[in-house]
């Protein structure tokens, strides 16, 4: 699809717009946080514990006394990681799996199918919290279990897509002019994988951003002082009574974010796969 | 039930058994790979050494771990699951403790999200791109999108804080079963409605409901009795799944409202590292989440006379 005829999209959906501007902003934020926070996320000032908002501290403080604006930034750095490892981690899996799959059919197809059925005859959540407890509380080993609960339904779009691309011409026209398997995968057939990619990515992103922050607000994430936003809507619901706004922020910025990467996904959907798009 | 319901049937239930097998597998390393030796854990760390050696024979821990994991996997079947190490108390009654709870909540949170979810679709069907719509679809997006814990925490906010209407948490009068109802409602809700509405637009667009209006059926009955029926045949095995999820993932909501269910004794097993009641709860999980799916797709089999079993693939 063209830039043009993207650009008229945008103008048409402002709230898929605003949701890219949203997320555009958390990114910004996450890469470029010890630029913006005016404070490092673990710096505690016990002069000045759980501070209203001012021109000093723009959302207050904590009962650290560690700037809230701050640790809501390093969050969004804590959150981008992750779900970056993890999507990194899953593509890799998932789309050599999917493409060996559809592409080559047969026994391994066969047998990849088999294996991801039974990955979906089980709960996520129940995987990644099995994991984590294999492999001990720890943000690392939260990236580890949702990149491993998270591969199969990549595999799946991208088998399903994989088959029908190599049935077209112009992949049926490659092999017939006596192009390598290699090169045909290479040349024709990823790039094509490209957008369902994408928005498989973004889609999967919104549960990556919710399930690393449900596992942190467990204690099973995110250990002190990183400041997930799950981690911080925990600590703050000890001071639930006084300081509601300790809570609030983190929650709100967290449910825009997940929020965003939903519309996101809909929207790039509806793009670039109009018959697959809104019913 | 004819002769290729019950091949269905067989052929599902083969099907679960490697899923089952792996997962029993993947907690009974779990406890095999866990730091500390179980028997000093239950016995006290300055216990006789001689008394640790019979105890480890007595529960077959000097076998090698095959043959461990061949007695874990049948006393499983047989619902032993051997005893807590932090309070030494069977695993077995922990679970059957637990478990009323977990159900509960599960089987309320379920009507009420068909209660709402269903409704919801059908107005959004029928006043398809308009404020109805819109507004539903908006619940959906907020249903989906606001985590489970954000909902939670934000609800006794308002309501048992600031208000003071509901209790913060606890178990074991109504009033505690609203909250954590409500939350775990959240998202099956929004599903069922969305599903409900992309179904019901499909057959809206039928010819046979063309047919009805055209007779002159009044538009209200079109709905209720020509549509609804069928657009309701795929939204069941979205409850279904549904119900399989809220049956086994409840650990947020269950920890946030304190609710002693299957999934807050879980959470609490892996931060003190029980090893036998992870594994308990774990298996449990699956076995649940395994068989309300197999029942899902037999109950849709049987409502829907175009499905035909054995030709699936």
């Amino acid at each position: 699809m063209g830039g043009v005829a993207a650009l008229r999209y945008w103008r048409g959906h402002p709230i898929a717009l605003l949701a890219l501007l949203y997320l555009i902003a958390v990114a910004s934020a996450a890469i470029l946080a010890p630029v913006i926070a005016p404070y490092r996320y673990d710096a505690q000032d016990p002069a000045a514990v759980l501070q209203p908002p001012s021109a000093k501290h723009l959302l207050g403080t904590d009962e650290l006394g560690r700037d809230v604006f701050s640790r809501l930034v390093y969050g969004a750095r804590v959150s981008l990681s992750v779900v970056v490892q993890v999507e990194l981690l899953e593509v890799l899996i998932g789309v050599t799996l999917g493409l060996l799959a559809g592409y080559f059919r047969g026994r391994w197809d066969a047998l990849i199918m088999r294996f991801t059925d039974m990955m979906f005859a089980f709960p996520d959540i129940l995987l990644a919290i099995l994991i984590v407890a294999i492999l001990g509380p720890g943000l690392h080993n939260v990236f580890i279990a949702l990149a491993l609960t998270g591969w199969p339904s990549l595999a799946r779009v991208v088998r399903s897509q994989t088959l029908s691309l190599r049935e077209r011409e112009f992949v049926e026209s490659a092999r017939a002019i006596g192009l390598s398997h290699t090169r045909i995968i290479l040349r024709y057939i990823l790039p094509n994988l490209l957008p369902t990619v994408l928005v498989a990515v973004t889609v999967d992103a919104a549960g990556v951003v919710l399930a690393e922050s449900a596992l942190s607000f467990l204690g099973l994430g995110a250990q002190p002082p990183l400041p997930s936003w799950g981690r911080m809507i925990d600590d703050a619901r000890q001071l639930m009574r006084s300081q509601p706004l300790l809570l609030v922020y983190p929650a709100v910025v967290l449910s825009l974010t997940v929020m965003s990467l939903n519309f996101l996904g809909d929207a790039l959907r509806d793009l670039w796969d109009p018959r697959r798009g809104r019913r | 039930m004819d002769l290729g319901m019950g091949r269905y049937v067989l052929n599902r239930l083969l099907q679960a058994i490697p899923t089952l097998l792996l997962i029993s597998f993947l907690t009974f390393i779990m406890g095999f790979l866990a730091p500390g030796d179980p028997i000093r854990m239950i016995l006290g760390e300055r216990s006789d050494p001689q008394a640790v050696a019979q105890v480890r024979r007595e529960l077959g821990l000097d076998r090698p771990w095959y043959e461990q994991y061949a007695r874990f996997v049948w006393n499983a079947v047989k619902g032993d699951f051997g005893i807590s190490l932090y309070n030494r108390r069977p695993v077995g009654d922990i679970l059957r403790e637990s478990f009323p709870a977990t159900a509960t909540l599960a089987t309320l949170a379920i009507l009420l999200a068909v209660t709402v979810g269903i409704p919801a679709g059908i107005v959004s069907a029928v006043w398809h791109n308009r404020l109805p719509d819109r507004l539903s679809m908006l619940g959906v997006v907020l249903g989906i999108s606001v985590p489970n814990f954000v909902l939670a925490t934000l609800l006794i906010l308002l309501f048992s804080v600031r208000l003071g209407w509901l209790p913060v948490a606890g178990w074991g009068a109504p009033e505690y079963l609203l909250l954590p109802v409500v939350v775990l409602a959240a998202r099956p809700s929004a599903s069922i409605a969305r599903f409900t509405r992309t179904s019901m637009l499909e057959v809206l667009q039928q010819d046979y409901i063309r047919t009805a209006r055209a007779k002159g059926v009044p538009e209200r009955m079109v709905i209720l009795k020509h549509a609804l029926p069928n657009a309701l045949l795929p939204v069941v095995t979205v409850v279904g799944n549904a119900f399989g999820y809220l049956l086994t993932g409840s650990f947020i909501v269950e920890t946030v409202f304190a609710v002693p269910g299957v999934g807050y004794k879980s959470i609490e097993a892996i931060l003190r590292r029980d090893y036998p009641v992870i594994q308990a709860t774990t298996l449990l999980f699956a076995f649940l989440f395994i068989v309300v799916n197999l029942l899902v797709d037999i109950i849709y089999t049987r409502l829907d006379p175009r499905v035909r079993f054995g030709t699936n693939r």
